[in-house]
C-alpha cells in the first residue's frame, strides 16, 4: 500500500495543473446554475478545448485521442477537476460510457468514424436502453430490428434517454432475434438521430425539467455497418457499457459531492435557525460529519476499486457498491440541507427569498432519482448478492 | 498510488490468517471465554515467536519494526478469529503508548519484555464519566503515588504492568504494586475481559506526558477499527454460507431478495469500513496532516457498521442466530464492546466536525 503519487503520477498531475491554470474558464460561476439547454454550447466549447490538448478522455488509448492514462491517473484527473471546480464536459455519456464501449467492441472503421467527434463534442451521444416495459429487466426490451438487405428496420420506443434532445447519435439496444432467449437475441446499433422515423419527445420529470426524453422509432433504417459488436451479442455490449457507468462514474461524482459538502458546511455557518448558526447545533454537526466522512469513504472505496481493477484488468460487479453508496449518500446530503434550511428549503429558483438561488430544493428533488437511474438500488443489491457473494439468482 | 497490499503485506495477512485458524479456532475461543481471564499463555508465547507482540516496535527493543498498515492487517485477522486475550491491549494500547511517550530507557525497560513475549500490558484510560477526552482525566499522581479509579480496562488481570493515563502524565504501574485493586467488570463480550482499577497511593513511574498520547491513541483506534472489520468479514462469510444452505419454502433463503439484500448491505458496509481503516492506518504510518480525521472516520464508520452487520447477520440466521451455540452472537458482543471503546461513532463525528466545520473550509479543502 502506497498512497503517495509515483513520479509519473506527479508529472501527470503537474502537467494538468499547469494546463488548468492557463485554460480554466473564469466565467463558469455565471453559467453554473443555468438550465442545461442554455449552458450546453458553453460546455461543448469547454470540452473542445480540453480535447484539443488531449484532456477530454485521458484513460483512452493514445491512438484514439486519449493519454493511455492509468486508472490512478484518471482518478487524479477527476480529483484535480474537482479541486478547481471545473465545468463538466458536454458529451458525458459519449466520453464516459459509449466511447469506451466503441473502443472495446467497434470495428476499426467505426472507431475512426465516431471516436474523434465524441472527443471534440461535435457529436453528442445518448443511450437507448430503457423502455416503458423494460426497466430493471432490461433484457426483456421489445424494440425490434428486422434485417432488410443491408439495413435493419427499427421499430419501438425508448424512455429515460439523457441528452436525447441534443443527441446526434444513439447507442441503441434492439431485439434482432425474437425467438431466442431474452439475453441472446439482442444487438447494439449505432443510430443517427437525424434518420427519418426518429422522433424525440421531452419527458417531464418531477423537478419540472425535461432532462430526459422518450424516443420513438418508426421504420428507421440503420446500416448493418452500424452494428456494434456481434449480431445477437448485444447483451454483452450493453452490460459492458453499464459496468463503465457504475464503475467509473464514481470518480467524476466526487467532483459534485465535494462541492456540495463544502457548500453545505458554508451554509450551516451562515444560516441561523433556533437563535444560532446551524453549524453550532450538535445534531446538525453530527449529520454534517457523517456526510463528510461518507464522501471521503466513497473516494477511498473508489481508489481501492481502481487498485483492484489495475491488478485484475477489468471493471467488475463491485461497481454496484459505488452506485448504491453515492446515490443513497446524495439523498441523505440533500435531506440534511433541508433540515438546515427548514421552511426555506422548499423555495425554488426565482423566489427572492430562496437560499443559493434555489439549488437545495432542486437538489432534494433531483437526487430522489439517483437510486433509480443507472440501475436501481434493488438491482445493484441483486448484482452484489449473485455475482459477488455467490448467492442463488433471485429472479 | 497503490491502495492494494504489497507482497510482504499479503504474506503477513495470509500467515496471520493461517496462524489464528490453526492456533485459535472457534472451539478454543469458546473454551477461553469461559475462563476467568480468557488468556492462554502457550498461545501468547507462539504469538511472540511470530513477532506479533513486537510487530510495530523498533528492532533495538526486540521488535519487528513494521508500520501501522501491518499492525492493521494483523488486527483485522485477530478480529476475524475473535482472538481472546491481551494482544490488542498489549500492542495497540500499552505498547504504542510507551513507544510514543517514553524515553529510551523506559522503552527498553517496558517494550523489550513486550516484544519478547515475557510481559503483557494494557492501558488504563477511562474513568467514571467514561470520557475519551484526555482533558477530562481526574486520576493524578503526587510524589510518585497514584490515586484514582479507572474503568473498562481491558485484560488488566493478566498483565504484568499497566500504563495509566493521568491528569499530570503517563505512568506505569506494576500489576502487583501495593494499593492497586483489580476487580472484574462483567461485560457482554466474554472474549475480552474488562476490569475496574482503584489506585490508593499506588507507586507509579512517570514515563511521559499525557499530551503525547494523541498519536498512539489514534493508532490504537485505527487498529480497533481494523479488528472490527475482521469481525464484520467473518460475520458476513458465516451469513452468506448459511443463506446458501438453509432452505425454507423449498429454496435456499439466500435466493430471496429480502435476505440477499441484507447480505449485499453487509458486504457494502464491510468493504467501506475496510477502506476507511486501511486509509487511516496509512495516514498514521506516514504522519500525514489528515491522520486524526482519517482515524475518526474509520472508527466512526466501523463502530456503526459492525453493529449493523451483526444485526443483519443474526437476522438472516433467524432462530439459529439467537442461539448460544452460533458464533455470530460472539462477534456481535465483541462489536458492541468495541463500538464504545476509544470513542463511539458520536464521539468521533464530533471530532470530524471540529476539523471539517470549525476550520475554515478553504483550509480543509486544501488538506483533503
Amino acid at each position: 500500500m502506497d498512497l503517495n503519487l509515483t513520479p509519473q503520477e506527479t508529472a501527470f498531475r503537474d502537467e494538468l495543473r499547469a494546463w488548468l491554470a492557463a485554460n480554466l474558464p473564469k466565467d463558469w460561476d455565471a453559467w453554473r446554475e443555468k438550465p442545461l439547454e442554455e449552458s450546453f454550447p458553453y460546455l461543448r466549447a469547454w470540452q473542445k478545448k480540453l480535447s484539443a490538448d488531449g484532456w477530454a478522455a485521458v484513460s483512452w488509448p493514445k491512438e484514439y485521442g486519449g493519454r493511455s492514462a492509468t486508472l490512478m491517473e484518471s482518478a487524479i484527473f477527476w480529483e484535480e477537476m474537482a479541486r478547481v471546480e471545473a465545468p463538466p464536459m458536454a458529451n458525458s455519456l459519449g466520453l464516459g460510457l459509449i466511447g469506451p464501449t466503441i473502443i472495446a467492441f467497434g470495428t476499426e472503421e467505426q472507431k475512426r468514424r465516431f471516436i474523434p467527434k465524441i472527443l471534440s463534442a461535435e457529436e453528442i451521444w445518448c443511450q437507448g436502453f430503457s423502455e416503458p416495459n423494460a426497466g430493471s429487466d432490461l433484457a426483456s426490451l421489445q424494440t425490434e430490428a428486422r434485417l432488410d438487405g443491408h439495413h435493419y428496420i427499427v421499430n419501438g420506443q425508448k424512455v429515460w434517454t439523457s441528452y436525447g434532445w441534443v443527441g446526434s447519435w444513439c447507442e441503441l439496444v434492439v431485439r434482432t432475434d425474437p425467438a431466442a432467449p431474452k439475453h441472446k437475441g439482442l444487438t447494439v446499433l449505432l443510430v443517427d438521430m437525424k434518420s427519418p422515423g426518429v422522433e424525440v419527445r421531452p419527458l417531464r420529470q418531477m423537478t419540472g425539467e425535461s432532462e430526459f426524453n422518450e424516443i420513438f422509432f418508426r421504420d428507421v433504417r440503420v446500416s448493418v455497418a452500424n452494428v456494434l459488436g456481434k449480431v445477437n451479442d448485444g447483451w454483452n455490449v450493453a452490460v459492458s457499457t453499464l459496468m463503465y457507468e457504475r464503475g467509473s462514474y464514481g470518480a467524476r461524482l466526487h467532483l459534485i459531492f465535494k462541492r456540495n459538502i463544502t457548500r453545505l458546511i458554508e451554509l450551516s455557518r451562515k444560516f441561523v435557525g433556533n437563535g444560532k448558526p446551524a453549524s453550532e447545533d450538535p445534531v446538525i454537526r453530527q449529520k454534517l460529519a457523517q456526510c463528510y466522512a461518507e464522501i471521503e469513504i466513497m473516494r477511498l472505496n473508489q481508489m481501492r476499486a481502481f487498485s483492484r481493477i489495475t491488478a485484475t484488468g477489468v471493471p467488475g460487479p463491485e461497481g454496484s457498491i459505488q452506485k448504491i453508496f453515492w446515490s443513497e449518500l446524495n439523498q441523505r446530503l440533500q435531506q440534511l440541507a433541508q433540515e438546515i434550511l427548514g421552511p426555506y428549503g422548499q423555495l425554488t429558483a426565482g423566489d427572492a427569498r430562496a437560499v443559493d438561488k434555489g439549488i437545495w430544493s432542486y437538489g432534494y428533488l433531483r437526487t430522489r432519482g439517483n437510486t433509480i437511474e443507472a440501475g436501481t438500488s434493488e438491482v445493484q443489491r441483486n448484482i452484489i448478492g449473485h455475482f459477488v457473494l455467490g448467492l442463488p439468482r433471485s429472479y | 498510488m497503490q491502495f492494494g497490499l504489497n507482497e510482504s503485506q499479503e504474506l503477513l495477512r495470509s500467515n496471520a490468517r493461517k496462524f489464528f485458524a490453526a492456533e485459535c479456532p472457534s472451539e478454543r475461543v469458546r473454551q477461553l471465554m469461559e475462563t476467568d481471564t480468557a488468556y492462554d499463555a502457550a498461545l501468547w508465547a507462539k504469538m511472540a515467536e511470530q513477532g506479533y507482540t513486537g510487530i510495530i516496535f523498533p528492532e533495538e527493543y526486540g521488535g519487528v519494526g513494521l508500520g501501522t498498515v501491518d499492525l492493521i492487517l494483523l488486527m483485522e485477522e485477530a478480529g476475524r478469529a475473535l482472538l481472546p486475550g491481551p494482544l490488542f491491549s498489549t500492542v495497540a494500547l500499552a505498547g504504542a503508548a510507551i513507544d510514543a511517550v517514553a524515553d529510551a530507557s523506559s522503552k527498553k525497560k517496558y517494550l523489550e519484555p513486550i516484544c519478547s513475549g515475557e510481559a503483557c500490558a494494557t492501558l488504563a484510560f477511562l474513568e467514571r464519566e467514561a470520557n475519551w477526552d484526555a482533558g477530562a482525566l481526574a486520576t493524578t499522581a503526587t510524589n510518585g503515588k497514584l490515586n484514582g479509579e479507572k474503568l473498562f480496562v481491558t485484560d488488566a488481570a493478566v498483565t504484568d504492568f499497566i500504563v495509566v493515563a493521568a491528569q499530570n502524565g503517563v505512568y506505569v504501574v506494576n500489576v502487583k504494586a501495593p494499593g492497586l485493586a483489580i476487580e472484574r467488570m462483567n461485560g457482554i463480550d466474554m472474549t475480552r475481559k474488562i476490569y475496574a482499577l482503584t489506585f490508593n497511593d499506588t507507586p507509579a513511574e512517570k514515563i511521559g506526558e499525557t499530551s503525547a498520547l494523541g498519536k498512539p491513541l489514534n493508532v490504537a483506534t485505527a487498529a480497533l477499527a481494523a479488528e472490527l472489520v475482521g469481525g464484520m468479514q467473518r460475520t458476513l462469510d458465516m451469513t452468506v454460507e448459511y443463506a446458501k444452505v438453509r432452505k425454507q419454502f423449498g429454496k435456499p433463503i439466500g435466493s430471496y431478495q429480502a435476505v440477499q439484500h441484507q447480505c449485499a448491505d453487509m458486504y457494502l458496509e464491510t468493504e467501506s469500513a475496510r477502506s476507511a481503516a486501511y486509509y487511516a492506518a496509512w495516514t498514521l504510518q506516514e504522519n500525514t496532516p489528515e491522520s486524526a480525521t482519517a482515524t475518526s472516520i474509520a472508527k466512526m464508520y466501523a463502530s456503526d457498521a459492525a453493529r449493523t452487520v451483526g444485526n443483519r447477520g443474526i437476522q438472516v440466521h433467524g432462530g439459529m442466530g439467537f442461539t448460544w451455540e452460533n458464533d455470530v452472537q460472539l462477534y456481535y458482543k465483541r462489536a458492541k464492546a468495541s463500538e464504545t471503546m476509544l470513542g463511539d461513532a458520536t464521539f468521533h463525528r464530533e471530532r470530524i466536525a471540529r476539523a471539517a466545520i470549525d476550520t475554515p473550509v478553504h483550509e480543509t479543502a486544501k488538506t483533503a
